[in-house]
C-alpha cells in the first residue's frame, strides 16, 4: 500500500531523512517512534506529498508520490491525514469541516455529503455537536471530529501524526479507542506516536527512528521484546518508565 | 476680535441660484461617499488578490506583488494622484487618452481620484491580507492540501475567509482612511466635501459654520463606518476562537 525506498531529505546541508526505507501493507498499523527532532513528521508528511523530498521514491497504491505529473491533489483526497494539532477549519461548523472537501473534492452532493458526515460523527460519538463550531469543544472532541474528517472522504490509508500529544492527559484515550477500532477494522494506517499502549495493543510493527535514519523497523513483538539498537533501548525505556 | 455668527447662510441661496449652500456640502458630501465607497471596493479587490499572492510559494507572484505594495506605499498619495490625473492619461495609447480627455471634467477628476485612492489603499490592505493569512498556524494550509484541495481551493475555503475575519479591525481603520485621504482629490479640483467647505469660506466670508459643518460631516461618516465594521465584526467573529498561531 505504501511503498518508502531510499528516501533522503536536507534543509539545505542539513539531514532530515536520510535513507529511509519502510513498506505498509494493506490493513497493516505500522507505529513510527523516536526523539523530538528525528524525523517523523516530515517522513509522513513526505508520504502524501505534504513535503518535497530529493532522493528515492514513495508509492502509495501504485502512484508514485514524488513524479512530477502525479495529480497529487486526487492522491492526498484518497489519504487521510490527522495532525497533533487537530487542524479543523475554526470559521466552520463541524457539520461544514466534515462536508466541505467531500463536496468541493470529491464532487458529492450536499445530501450526500452531509449523511455520510452525520454517520462519522455519530460514529466517534459527537453527533450532538454537529452545528457548534471547533473552538467550542474540547481538544479530544475536535481530534475526533478530525478523524472523522479524514473517514469522510472513504480513505484507503490513513496518516497521524502525533494525533494525541497536544491534548491532556484526561482526553488521550477516547482519541486511541477511536483510532483502534478503526485499526480492528483493517484500516491502514502509520502513526507517529510515543503511546506504546496504542502500539503493544494494535500495531503490527514498530519504526524507530533517530537522526533522520529508520533504526530500527522490526515486528512489535521484536521491538517490545529486545530492541537491537542501543539508541531504541533507552528510548523505550525512558519513554516506559515515564 | 468680533465674529457674527450666522447659521442662516446655510439655508440662503448660492450665486448660481440654482441652490442653497447647504446644497453645495451636501453635493461634496454626496461626492465623498461616492468616491471613497467605489475606491475601497478597489482597493478590497487589488489588496485581496495581491495579499494573496505575497504568501504564495512562487517566487515571481509574491516579488510582482511585493513591488506593488512597495510602490503604492512609499509614493506621496498627492504626488500618485497627480501622477493618474496629469501624467497618466498622456502615456495611455491615443485612443484611450482621448476618450478620457473627452469627458467632463467632473468625471476626469471622478475616475482618477478614484483608482488613485483605490490602488493606495490597495496596498495597505494588501498588507493586512498578508498579515491575516501569515498569522494562521502553518498546519492549515497542510490539513487543506492533505484533504485534496489544490492551493487555490485551499486559498478560497480555508486560509482566506480565516485570514479576513481576523482583519476586521484594521480593515475599519483602512475603510475610515479612504474617507479622509479622500480630501486630497480636491488638489485636482473635484468638489468633494472638503473642496465645498472651502468654496463656502470664499463665497460666505463664515469660515466657523463651514468648517464646523465639514467636520460634523466627516465625524457622521466616522461614526456610521464604525457602526457598520462593528456589526461585521460581530457577524464575522469565530465561536469559541482563540488568537492564531
Ligand atoms: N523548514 C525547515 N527548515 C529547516 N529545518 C527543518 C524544517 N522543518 C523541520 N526541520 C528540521 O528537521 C528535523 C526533523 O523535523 P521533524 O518535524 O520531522 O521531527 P519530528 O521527529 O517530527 O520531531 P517532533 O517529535 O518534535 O515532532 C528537525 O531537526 C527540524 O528542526
Ligand atoms: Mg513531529
Amino acid at each position: 500500500m505504501i511503498s518508502i525506498r531510499n528516501v533522503s531529505k536536507s534543509y539545505g546541508s542539513f539531514r532530515v531523512l536520510a535513507d529511509c526505507s519502510t513498506e505498509v501493507a494493506r490493513s497493516e498499523v505500522v507505529v513510527v517512534c523516536g526523539p523530538s527532532g528525528s524525523g517523523k513528521s516530515t517522513l509522513i508528511k513526505c508520504v502524501n506529498g505534504l513535503e518535497p523530498f530529493q532522493r528515492g521514491e514513495i508509492v502509495v497504491n501504485g502512484i508514485s508520490v514524488g513524479d512530477p505529473k502525479t495529480d497529487l491533489p486526487g492522491l492526498r483526497s484518497h489519504v487521510g491525514m490527522v495532525f497533533q494539532n487537530f487542524e479543523l477549519f475554526p470559521h466552520m461548523t463541524i457539520t461544514e469541516n466534515l462536508t466541505i472537501a467531500q463536496v468541493e473534492v470529491l464532487g458529492r452532493s450536499r445530501e450526500e455529503a452531509t449523511e455520510r458526515g452525520m454517520g462519522l460523527l455519530d460514529r466517534v460519538g459527537l453527533k450532538a455537536h454537529a452545528g457548534k463550531h471547533p473552538g467550542q469543544l474540547s481538544g479530544g472532541q475536535q481530534q475526533r471530529v478530525a478523524i472523522a474528517r479524514a473517514l469522510a472522504m472513504d480513505p484507503i490509508c490513513m496518516l497521524f501524526d502525533e494525533p494525541t500529544s497536544a491534548l491532556d492527559p484526561e482526553m488521550i484515550n477516547e482519541v486511541l479507542d477511536v483510532m483502534v477500532e478503526l485499526a480492528q477494522e483493517g484500516m491502514t494506517m502509520m502513526v507517529v506516536t510515543h503511546e506504546m499502549g496504542f502500539a503493544r495493543k494494535v500495531a503490527h510493527r514498530v519504526i524507530f527512528m533517530d537522526h533522520g535514519r529508520i533504526v530500527e523497523d522490526a515486528k512489535k513483538e521484536d521491538f517490545f521484546g529486545t530492541p537491537r539498537s542501543e539508541r531504541a533501548q533507552q528510548f523505550l525505556s525512558k519513554i516506559l518508565h515515564h | 476680535m468680533s465674529y457674527n455668527w450666522n447659521w442662516g447662510i446655510f439655508v440662503s441661496t448660492t450665486p448660481t441660484g440654482d441652490t442653497t449652500y447647504l446644497g453645495w456640502m451636501l453635493s461634496g458630501l454626496q461626492t465623498t461617499i461616492a468616491l471613497s465607497l467605489s475606491a475601497w471596493i478597489i482597493a478590497l479587490a487589488i489588496g485581496s488578490i495581491m495579499g494573496v499572492l505575497r504568501t504564495v510559494p512562487s517566487r515571481w507572484l509574491s516579488g510582482i506583488a511585493a513591488v506593488y505594495v512597495e510602490a503604492f506605499r512609499n509614493i506621496p498619495l498627492l504626488v500618485q494622484l497627480f501622477i493618474w490625473y496629469f501624467v497618466l492619461p498622456e502615456l495611455l495609447p491615443a485612443a484611450l487618452g482621448n476618450s478620457f480627455k473627452q469627458m467632463n471634467p467632473t468625471a476626469q477628476q471622478f475616475l482618477s481620484s478614484m483608482v488613485c485612492l483605490g490602488f493606495f489603499t490597495g496596498a495597505r490592505v494588501c498588507e493586512q491580507v498578508r498579515a491575516g493569512i501569515n498569522s494562521l498556524p502553518p498546519g492549515q494550509k497542510n490539513a487543506g492540501l492533505a484533504l485534496g484541495f489544490t492551493l487555490p481551493q485551499t486559498y478560497r475555503h480555508v486560509l482566506v475567509p480565516m485570514a479576513f475575519r481576523l482583519i476586521v479591525p484594521p480593515l475599519t481603520s483602512e475603510f475610515l482612511n479612504i474617507f479622509k485621504n479622500s480630501a486630497v482629490c480636491s488638489t485636482i479640483g473635484l468638489l468633494e466635501l472638503a473642496a465645498q467647505g472651502r468654496q463656502l469660506v470664499d463665497y460666505t466670508a463664515q469660515p466657523y459654520e463651514s468648517f464646523i459643518a465639514v467636520t460634523v460631516m466627516y465625524v457622521g461618516i466616522n461614526v456610521i463606518v464604525m457602526t457598520l465594521m462593528r456589526k461585521v465584526e460581530r457577524r464575522s467573529r469565530v465561536p469559541g476562537y482563540i488568537g492564531g498561531k
